[in-house]
């Protein structure tokens, strides 16, 4: 690993490398030179298997950091290559050409992230989530919660019911009732207050 | 040299990016959907194909009818509030997304877990790999109209479902791995019980060989089907069964030993004839292989804790970092990518579904030129498990 590691920062711009156990290393590249990088790791150093392409979010920084995840099955290593791509243009190089699946993955991410792989075939078309017109959902300024409260509501004529008192009701039905008077009681004498 | 109904074409032609130049209105093709309901898919995918006569010209898959945002929701967990969103993440093999999701953590937190934990988690992963191979043997023969099969292959998984009742409390989702090894020792007597099932199994397989295998008209239309040259192996991503059914000789559990597989004696088993007929007969054997393996397990396991201590779980946080860990399920390599930031939260978990280039980018292209009743067991065949390609 560490031999591959020292011809790699032989031969492309590695800001940043971490080895994270003997078989698995991540390296950071500038994002011009990953689709370079990518050919160099599949043709020469025999990483044909391209595992997984994934995004993350890192908003306060205002990037997305790609990773692309490399397996040799001579070796039985996997190299995984970062690189930092701006958040407010995020358009990266496709690797539709070196691995047919690669599309897929592009695809995803076009949808989830908003990142743009011009020339990758199929990218515009919606994958999982057709007619959104939201935000790009993986992105984290998507506010899950405000979505489901927006968009998910209850049916009409449902009552939902606190469980605590609930069970207080069902268990113990007389004191429930002399605590319901109690407050009632205690309401009203506030509001003759 | 039998007949390729799909010519072993350079997988870097462009055919997966090349949107066939059809007229749809010269009346020559009938576009159809096959799903997102519909029993020759599995689960709910829907395949647009168009079609010359009885032959696929074009094959679309749409994906969509089971997305439910899991990675988005981890996001907003802790980690061990993820437990009972991963295992949802594939249906029929739940568990090794709980062993991955647990095992990623552990690697960014630095936690060791006791060797009898890791001896349990490999019985629970075989059980699972066994259920589910079991289920998918009945699948594949009922897409070819055996549906006698499906009923003793179902009700024999259900006899390790019970197991599985028996040893965590749930049947399908177990939320049994959890981060330091497993949630409890095994119940008394387990091993009989597991031994019991294991015999009627081995028996139903018999069975099975016999009225799936040697049937001639399974045989005629499963031999020489959903032909995948190995060439098309890196380019597609293709891992597991599919793999080895093609020739290439790869599985995590040898090729990059995790838990106790490295102690376990055993071997890849591996094909030539990649297609239908190929891969169930590879997948039939594999059932095999895990009751070979789990009957190792209890033969061979040690005493001691089965648990790890942890901090508190509800104020964990795990060092930052990212990892990828990976697995061999049933379907193929399966993997999490996991992004720590050093908060409680997950920054980021990325699942590698082990279908999701198989029935995305592989289908598509091995459609063409199907004739429209063997979609359902090509589909089949490549082990699509829609779950997990939206999650």
């Amino acid at each position: 690993m560490k031999e591959l590691l020292e011809r790699l920062e032989d031969r492309f711009t590695v800001t940043e490398s971490d080895v994270e156990r003997d078989n698995l290393a991540f390296i950071t590249l500038p994002s011009k030179e990953v689709v370079q990088a990518a050919t160099h790791l599949r043709d020469i150093e025999g990483f044909g298997h391209l595992v997984m392409i994934s995004a993350v979010d890192y908003i306060e920084r205002g990037i997305f950091q790609l990773t692309y995840i490399l397996h040799n099955y001579d070796k039985h290593s996997d190299i995984g290559v970062r690189t930092e791509i701006d958040r407010r243009n995020p358009v990266m190089d496709s690797i539709h050409h070196l691995w047919a699946a690669a599309r897929v993955y592009q695809q995803e991410l076009r949808e989830m992230f908003g990142i743009d792989f011009p020339g990758s075939p199929r990218v515009d078309e919606p994958m999982i989530l057709e007619g959104w017109d939201n935000i790009p959902p993986m992105r984290k300024d998507f506010d899950t919660k405000k979505y489901a409260e927006e968009t998910y509501f209850p049916r009409e004529g449902r009552v939902t019911y606190d469980p605590a008192r609930a069970m207080e009701e069902k268990n113990y039905p007389l004191e429930a009732r002399v605590k319901k008077r109690i407050q009632k009681l205690l309401r009203e004498g506030k509001d003759e207050d | 040299m039998k007949e390729r109904r799909i010519s072993e074409t350079n997988p870097w032609e462009p055919t997966w990016c090349d949107v066939p130049k059809l007229d749809l209105k010269s009346e020559r093709y009938v576009k159809i959907w096959q799903g997102p309901q519909h029993p020759g898919v599995t689960g709910n995918m829907a395949l647009e194909l168009t079609l010359e006569g009885d032959v696929v010209v074009d094959c679309r898959t749409h994906v969509g009818y089971l997305h439910r945002g899991f990675e988005k929701l981890m996001e907003r967990r802790r980690y061990i509030q993820c437990f009972p969103i991963v295992c949802r993440i594939c249906v029929p093999e739940p568990d090794y997304n709980e062993y991955l999701f647990a095992a990623a953590a552990e690697e960014l937190a630095g936690i060791e877990i006791p060797e009898r934990g890791a001896w349990i988690r490999a019985l629970v992963l075989e059980l699972t790999r066994t259920a589910f191979l079991t289920m998918w043997l009945g699948g594949q023969a009922a897409a070819f109209g055996l549906g006698t099969i499906g009923q003793w292959s179902v009700a024999h998984r259900d006899f390790i479902l019970d197991l599985f009742e028996e040893l965590t409390g749930h049947r399908i989702y177990h939320m049994y791995i959890i981060p330091g090894g497993v949630r409890h020792e095994l119940p008394e007597g387990f091993a009989g019980r597991v031994e019991a099932v294991l015999e009627r199994i081995e028996k139903i397989i018999s069975d099975i060989e016999k009225v799936m295998f040697h049937n001639a008209v399974f045989k005629a239309r499963a031999k020489g089907l959903g032909y995948i040259p190995p060439s098309w192996v890196e380019p597609y991503g293709i891992t597991g069964s599919t793999a080895r059914g093609a020739g290439v000789a790869i599985d995590v559990r040898k090729d990059n030993p995790y838990l106790v597989y490295d102690k376990l004696d055993f071997e890849k088993i591996v094909g030539g004839e990649s297609d239908v007929y190929e891969r169930a007969v590879l997948r039939k054997e594999e059932i095999l292989m895990s009751i070979r393996l789990i009957r190792q397990i209890l033969k061979r396991m040690p005493g001691g804790p089965v648990r790890a201590k942890l901090p508190n779980v509800f104020h964990w946080r795990i060092p930052a970092g990212e990892t990828y860990v990976r697995a061999e399920s049933g379907r193929g390599e399966m993997g999490y990518y996991m992004v720590s930031d050093g908060t409680e939260y997950p920054r980021r978990v990325n699942v590698r579904g082990a279908s999701y280039t198989h029935a995305m980018a592989l289908l598509e292209r091995l459609a063409l030129g199907v004739s429209n009743a063997d979609i359902a067991g090509l589909m089949t065949s490549i082990q699509t498990c829609p779950p997990e390609i939206e999650r």
